[in-house]
């Protein structure tokens, strides 16, 4: 098989996996060559699907020992296999960088012979890119869990990102579907992961210079809807992962059937607009002051699909709007629904300087249909009566159609720019 | 108005040093006009007199303003003014904008900036700020776009390999991304073509030169084919959002994107892609199934004249026919086993092969009429893989176990035994699922999802398979005795 026809397998195997993006390494490596990581990743292109294209994103191979059940590269599965060698690998990222077609790749695999072996693997492309091409562009690769500790370690000081999958919810969610995986061995590795980024960290505040180790951090993927795990149970342990293993993000994949399926499994994706919400209460987590219990509680664990997060908690706590925009603390100006972290900043940086006009919040070009009900400015307050209304929640939500049209694209837009 | 100074600048650097000048001398926004050299202005040949103003009453009023209350501003200043760093950031990137007017602004904002509002930046809904940023923001995104979308190609030349692209920006935006370039292309020699200038790298030093056409530039690398299999790998053909593509990747810059090539080429194989996806339960469609193919009315004829048209999976397309139960809707008894094997799929019936022979025997020894028992499979078409002339059972894939559940259940709904055989391991599971405790034992009832006595014994094949003496002999021999416990259940 040439290697044409592995990239079109391996490439195709790895477009489940919706953790891509190539940004937060900034540092430069020193005595690279070629490549670089400047902060943002860059979209080098954009498929018809409205996907961005910026890492050559691939599998090293799609054979695998695992039995997983929502995996397309399962044992029992029936799909064409093919593996790379590491130098194909190798050649192919450079020389599709040196054309300016990428930012960097996103290694993973299917688990080969046993997960030492496969991470070596893994490392022997990351560490060839490095020390034989003084390669400095973008490298994530997706560690298996389970690997020596070694191994994992090797792996950070190769690459910019490392991530271990969670895949489900609960380890209940993962005995069911995933029999070898184990969230003790997941935990235990990003465990790992931390406690060496950290150590890094102290090194550099008492003024050494460690050797270099994931200066993008670690992620980790979520797969939405394969069981029936509500919102909160998602949620919660999302958070927790961001506390305990200070985990840069989580990504949200929803659940996709795949080919020869399992009955386990349910016979279609959880709808799109599910995983944007959660994706939306996740940024409303992170950077706008929300708790968990403020999003989602025991009662209702799932998250409202006809409107965002923010708007449903506006609309649960309408005695505190109006909020005055002139007048208002920060963390209650990042409340109001249809305002983003940026908008709030500026409304804070100018109002010492002048005060706010509703012309002025037209200027910021929010959504204002949404936004007018819950701001007063110099010259606007909304009509008590519309706020108080029963009807509002029905205006301002996403008609049914609405919801349907919402897309995986809007979700990885959620995904990265956050702003709810 | 005939004291309004014209001034010439083509780089920010020009700019930069004019208006310094310009400060120190106290010269205000109103009385000095830019302009770069290619632009022919009105103003210059003097018959229009109100020129340098004519945009932006509000950046006007806000002069005014300032020349009434500004004249101590103006004597106290220092002789280089500060301005916060965020000027000077945005600016640089404001000068590379083709508005004729961006030097004015510019200028306008850095007199206003040092005399009366020194935090003018911080009012975002000011007008002149905010042209300001959207000017800085547009280039910035056209910056951004140059750094994504310029593709190197590569060529041999007399000294070594070279690399060369063409690129349209909207602004001048060449200087802005030319060092970044040479910070990620350390290694390599390279020049961007732009039609206004054009940028080389040669390892060491950055230059810049002339604009050239789009035809000065090579039209293909070999890596092309590989970088747009890429692409179509990538694809997902369920689900087409043209007008996001467009936005991001707008069509102007397609010219010079190698994987673009081939976007009406994969949009038009997309339809069959998709079917063949829909056709395996891929990505984002339902998952397969044959309960549409169900009859309205349940009974036994019913149900097996709908089975004979079942496309509920793939199994259908190379198997001769649907094999449907066998047997009366008062049997006491309903016998599974997992598939159809090559003379069943021949002749339309289940067990009629050479292990239904075994099971006839083992059906007689138990003291069963083989028409008094219902006879079926959990999966009712062949599945088969060729070896030779020969057809090779192959264990059915459990997307077709599932598919075909939907008619197992209504047989069992149109017979409901007292008690379901398994026969054999493999169509236990397809009817139990994987993880019953009871597959170990063979020949004791337990109740399941299916059947309040549910029992699983041997395949009659087992027994033709067994190859140690006296195997073949207890086999046939349990599976009579299981069979028996079934009978008395
Ligand atoms: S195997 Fe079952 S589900 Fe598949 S086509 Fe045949 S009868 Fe239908």
């Amino acid at each position: 098989m040439d290697v044409r026809n592995k990239l079109e397998i391996l490439a195709d195997a790895a477009k489940y996996d919706a953790s891509c993006a190539s940004s937060g390494s900034k540092q430069a490596r020193a005595g690279s060559l070629l490549g670089s990581t400047e902060g943002m990743g860059i979209c080098h292109s954009y498929t018809p699907d409205g996907r961005c294209v910026s890492l050559l994103k691939i599998l090293l191979t799609n054979y695998c020992i695992y039995d997983c059940k929502y995996c397309i590269n399962r044992v029992s599965s029936d799909v064409p296999r093919a593996r790379f060698t590491v130098d194909e690998v190798v050649r192919l990222t450079i020389e599709f960088y040196r054309r300016n077609y990428i930012e960097g790749l996103f290694l993973s695999s299917g688990i080969i012979q046993n997960p030492d072996y496969t991470m070596e693997q893994l490392i022997a492309v990351a560490r060839t890119l490095r020390e034989v091409h003084r390669f400095g562009g973008y490298i994530h690769l997706k560690t298996i869990p389970k690997a020596a500790e070694r191994l994992t370690i090797e792996a950070g000081r190769w690459a910019d990102r490392i991530s271990i999958n969670i895949e489900l919810p609960t380890a209940a969610d993962l005995v069911e579907l995933a029999p070898e995986k184990r969230r003790e061995d997941v935990d235990e590795a990003m465990g790992d992961i931390r406690e060496e980024i950290d150590q890094r960290r102290d090194d550099r505040k008492a003024g050494l210079k460690p050797p270099t180790f994931a200066p993008a951090g670690q992620s980790t993927q979520m797969i939405v809807g394969a069981t029936d795990s509500p919102d909160a149970a998602i949620l919660g342990t999302a958070t927790d992962l961001y506390q305990r293993h200070r985990l840069r993000r989580v990504y949200y994949s929803a659940f996709s059937p795949i080919p020869f399926a399992d009955d386990r499994l349910p016979p279609a994706s959880p709808p799109l607009v599910r995983e944007h919400r959660l994706y939306q209460a996740d940024w409303l987590l992170r950077f706008y002051g929300f708790k968990l219990d403020e999003i989602v509680t025991p009662a209702a664990p799932n998250l409202a699909l006809d409107v965002d997060p923010k708007l449903a908690w506006a609309l649960a706590h309408r005695d505190q709007f109006p909020m005055d925009v002139n007048r208002a603390p920060r963390e209650l100006l990042l409340r109001i629904p249809g305002i983003g972290v940026r908008s709030v900043n500026r409304i804070v940086d100018s109002r010492r300087h002048r005060a706010i006009r509703l012309a002025d919040l037209r200027k910021l070009r929010l959504p204002w249909r949404r936004v007018q009900h819950f701001v007063a400015a110099i010259d606007h307050l909304p009509r008590a009566k519309d706020l108080e209304s029963e009807w509002l929640r029905a205006r301002l939500g996403g008609n049914a159609t609405g919801l349907r049209q919402l897309d995986l694209f809007e979700a990885a837009r959620s995904a990265h720019s956050g702003e709810v | 108005m005939s004291s309004v100074r014209v001034i010439e600048v083509e780089h920010f650097e020009a700019w930069r040093a004019a208006a310094r000048e310009l400060l120190r001398e106290g010269v205000a926004a109103g009385d000095v006009d830019f302009f770069s050299p290619s632009v022919q202005k009105s103003l210059f040949g003097g018959e229009d007199g109100d020129g340098g103003e004519s945009d932006g009453g509000g950046g006007g009023d806000a002069l005014q303003q300032r020349s009434v209350k500004g004249q101590g501003a103006v004597a106290q200043r220092r002789d280089t003014p500060t301005v916060p760093p965020n000027f000077i950031k945005y600016a640089r990137r404001v000068a590379c904008h083709r508005d004729e007017q961006r030097w004015n602004l510019l200028y306008r904002l850095l007199w206003r900036l040092t005399t009366a509002e020194p935090n003018l930046l911080h009012v975002a809904f000011d007008d002149d700020v905010r042209r300001f940023d959207l000017m800085a923001k547009s280039v910035g995104r056209d910056a951004h776009k140059a750094q994504a979308f310029v593709r190197f190609r590569r060529i041999e030349t007399e000294d070594g390999e070279q690399f060369v692209a063409w690129h349209r920006p909207d602004h001048r935006i060449l200087r802005l991304v030319g060092p970044f370039f040479s910070r990620r292309f350390k290694s390599m020699r390279w020049t961007i073509l732009t039609p206004d200038e054009s940028a080389s790298w040669d390892g060491a030093a950055l230059t810049y030169g002339p604009g050239a056409p789009a035809s000065a530039a090579p039209a293909v690398d070999d890596l092309d084919e590989m970088w747009r299999s890429y692409y179509r790998s990538i694809f997902n053909p369920a689900r087409i959002k043209l007008a996001m593509m467009r936005r991001e990747m707008p069509v102007r810059y397609w010219a010079a994107l190698p994987e673009t090539q081939i976007i009406p080429e994969i949009l038009a194989e997309a339809p069959a892609r998709v079917a063949a996806m829909l056709k395996y339960g891929a990505a984002g469609t339902r998952a397969v199934s044959a309960a549409e193919f169900l009859p309205e009315a349940r009974d036994l004829d019913s149900l097996a004249r709908a089975a004979a048209g079942c496309r509920g999976c793939e199994l259908c397309e190379r198997a001769t026919q649907t094999v449907f139960g066998r047997g009366p809707s008062a049997a006491r008894l309903v016998l599974v086993g997992e598939q159809p094997g090559d003379q069943e799929d021949q002749q339309g019936e289940p067990f009629v092969g050479s292990a239904g022979e075994v099971l006839n025997h083992a059906l007689a020894a138990a003291g069963l009429a083989r028409d008094e028992v219902y006879l079926t499979n959990a999966v009712k078409h062949f599945h088969w893989e060729p070896r030779g002339k020969q057809r090779l059972h192959k264990k059915p894939p459990s997307r077709a176990i599932s598919a075909c559940r939907s008619w197992l259940e209504a047989e069992m709904a149109a017979v409901a035994p007292r008690v379901l055989v398994c026969l054999g391991v493999t169509a236990a599971q397809a009817v139990l699922g994987r993880d019953t405790r009871a597959l170990k034992t063979r020949g004791v009832p337990f109740a399941s999802e299916w059947c309040e006595r549910t029992i699983i014994t041997w395949h009659p094949a087992a027994s033709l398979r067994a190859r140690i003496d006296g195997e073949r002999e207890r086999i046939a021999r349990e599976l009579a005795e299981h069979l028996q416990v079934a009978a008395q259940a």
